[in-house]
């Protein structure tokens, strides 16, 4: 079947936000899928909220325009919840995946959302634990591969491989596996 | 084996020139061209090519460092963006005006002020008189094949021209899609060696490049300018069609997508020809004959094509990335009017300037200036020729 999905990330300037933009890019690659990652480029300060966005298909992805009306909307930074309308122009059925210390059911009443799916997981726990610094892109991928059913685990965890290959040590890249692993299974849904 | 790799537009292009391996790059950062001057200085520095990469202090002096180079006898490439290219001006000029065949790559950006890093053609446009050959990319893969044929059509004997090979700033320059790669060998061997013309280093044949030329003979040299440029396109389709036996993948002067049984027409470069399609597909599901006319090269300008391709029409809506103050209409909507001028029958044909310093461009936007031209048709006159899209009020 031939469908356009697009996926948007909401993050911190220094998150890591644009690079998981690019692994799970590597990842549809690696499924023999169409895909296109592009971060929205404003004024880049550390901190400040940034947004990136990917596109994955079975044809060839003609459009270039931004992305407006989102199937999928990942939250890696907590403190956006509730701050930003990460929800806005998502689909009405569409999926939020979030970086958040609490169940699907408390997250949906913060937002006040009620149709969709919503996945919940404590990234920034997660890797505090792993990584021993809060580097919540990594189990944020884990998240959405749970949430996502057009791409594996396994394809992430190598995209992810290449992508740190050459600037992380092993062990690291292996913690951040890790990462990826243990947020797949602790993913909430509800 | 081509391989499939995921690429943004500027890497799609370090790649090309990785494979074409210039005897000289000399290049100066400028947003959003950096990251592919970036990687190639990588590639530099790796030893992956034999480049002798000159690091300049201006793009004034990038384009000179060219300039030279190219006149010593060297196959010479470089990228620029915006502000870079404006400040390369006066070389860009003379690399023309020499017959250099160097190939540049811009990565299109807003022209300031006030200051903006994001895509509109107000660079290149302006550029448009200066004698190089333009070939605008819908997408990164387009810009990395774009880029292999300008060598081969700026080194052709009866061509000797620079030629300029666009992308949309951002849009296409920092988004990662799938590009296919040609194998290096077959790059080198469709490119083959760099031939010399009149090399400034042949010391047994000495020649002058860009001497005093006044009221005698300007003229005649810039008319030889003229005639060489306006017979360039049979060597950009020939190359084109060579390039597609090659790859797979075939490349036109204009590409014509959904025209055939069409009653109006849209016509765009770059980016928005993409989203364009899309939303050709859009309507057409809806019932309505329309379809897009890609212009692939911009310079020189594919005139009797056009004529052909757009003349059947009964409406045209063109699509102007940049601005002419003070001028009727944007530069393509210019050159489209006046192409159509004396065909035997020709469309009503309106502009619509958009996209300005990166304003995005979606799918109801061409629709709007579907409907618009639709109305001007069912009308049968045109009210306003030059309007706007996505312009604020």
């Amino acid at each position: 079947m031939h469908k356009l999905m697009e996926i948007r990330w909401h993050g911190r300037g220094g998150q890591g936000v644009v690079t998981a933009s690019r692994i799970l890019a590597e990842a549809m690659l690696k499924e023999g899928k169409h895909f296109q990652a592009f971060p929205e480029y404003g004024p880049e300060r550390m901190g400040a909220p940034v947004k990136a966005f990917n596109r994955v298909s079975e044809q060839p992805i003609r459009i270039h325009c931004g992305v407006t009306s989102p199937e999928i909307v990942v939250v890696v930074d907590p403190t956006l919840l509730g701050t930003i309308d990460v929800l806005e122009g998502m689909k009405e059925d569409g999926t939020l995946v979030a970086n958040f210390d609490g169940s699907p059911q408390e997250l949906r009443k913060l937002l006040g959302f009620d149709s969709g799916k919503v996945f919940t997981l404590n990234a920034s726990h997660i890797s505090r634990e792993v990584l021993g610094r809060v580097m919540a892109n990594t189990p944020m991928l884990g998240g959405l591969c749970r949430a996502f059913d057009q791409v594996s685990l396994e394809s992430v965890s190598e995209a992810l491989k290449a992508q740190f290959g050459e600037k992380l040590r092993p062990e690291i890249i292996d913690k951040n596996i890790t990462c990826l692993k243990r947020a797949y299974e602790e993913a909430q849904q509800g | 084996m081509a391989k499939v790799i995921g690429l943004n537009g500027n890497a799609a292009v370090a790649n090309a020139m990785r494979q074409i391996n210039p005897h000289v790059v000399a290049a100066y950062p400028i947003t959003p061209q950096t990251d592919c001057v970036e990687r190639f200085a990588e590639f530099v520095a790796d030893g992956r090519v034999d480049t002798e990469f000159v690091t300049v202090e201006s793009e004034h002096s990038a384009m000179s460092a060219c300039v030279g180079a190219a006149a010593a006898g060297g196959r010479v490439m470089t990228a620029t963006s915006a502000n870079g290219l404006a400040l390369m001006w006066e070389i860009v000029y003379i690399a023309a005006s020499m017959r250099l065949p160097i190939v540049m790559m811009v990565a299109n950006r807003a022209l300031s002020g006030n200051i903006n890093i994001h895509c509109d053609h107000s660079d290149t446009m302006g550029a448009r008189d200066a004698g190089w050959l333009q070939l605008f990319s819908e997408n990164a893969q387009e810009a990395y094949d774009n880029t292999i044929m300008a060598i081969k059509i700026a080194e052709d004997m009866s061509v000797r021209l620079p030629v300029m090979v666009t992308q949309d700033g951002f849009i296409i320059s920092h988004a990662l899609e799938c590009v296919e790669l040609l194998e290096d060998e077959e790059v080198q061997k469709f490119i083959g060696p760099y031939k010399e013309r009149y090399p400034m280093l042949d010391l047994k044949n000495p020649v002058t490049y860009g001497p005093l030329d006044l009221f005698d003979y300007y003229f005649e040299h810039k008319w030889s300018q003229i005639d060489a440029i306006d017979h360039c396109l049979p060597v950009i389709e020939k190359v084109s069609a060579e390039y597609g036996k090659l790859s797979g993948r075939n490349y036109e002067l204009l590409e014509s997508y959904k025209l055939d049984d069409a009653e109006v027409g849209i016509v765009a470069l770059g980016s928005t020809c993409g989203t364009a399609k899309e939303a050709v597909d859009r309507m057409r599901e809806a019932g309505k004959k329309v379809g897009l006319l890609k212009v692939r090269c911009f310079r020189p300008f594919p005139t009797e094509q056009v004529i052909k391709t757009l003349s059947p029409l009964k409406g045209v809506a063109v699509l102007d990335r940049s601005a002419t103050f003070g001028g009727f209409g944007g530069p393509v909507f210019t050159e489209i009017r006046s192409a159509l001028y004396d065909a035997p029958e020709r469309p009503l044909v309106i502009d619509f300037l958009y996209g300005l310093g990166g304003r995005d461009i979606f799918m109801e936007d061409i629709e709007m200036a579907h409907s618009r031209i639709e109305g001007v048709v069912k009308k049968g006159r045109i009210d306003t020729h030059v309007d706007f899209l996505g312009l604020r009020e």
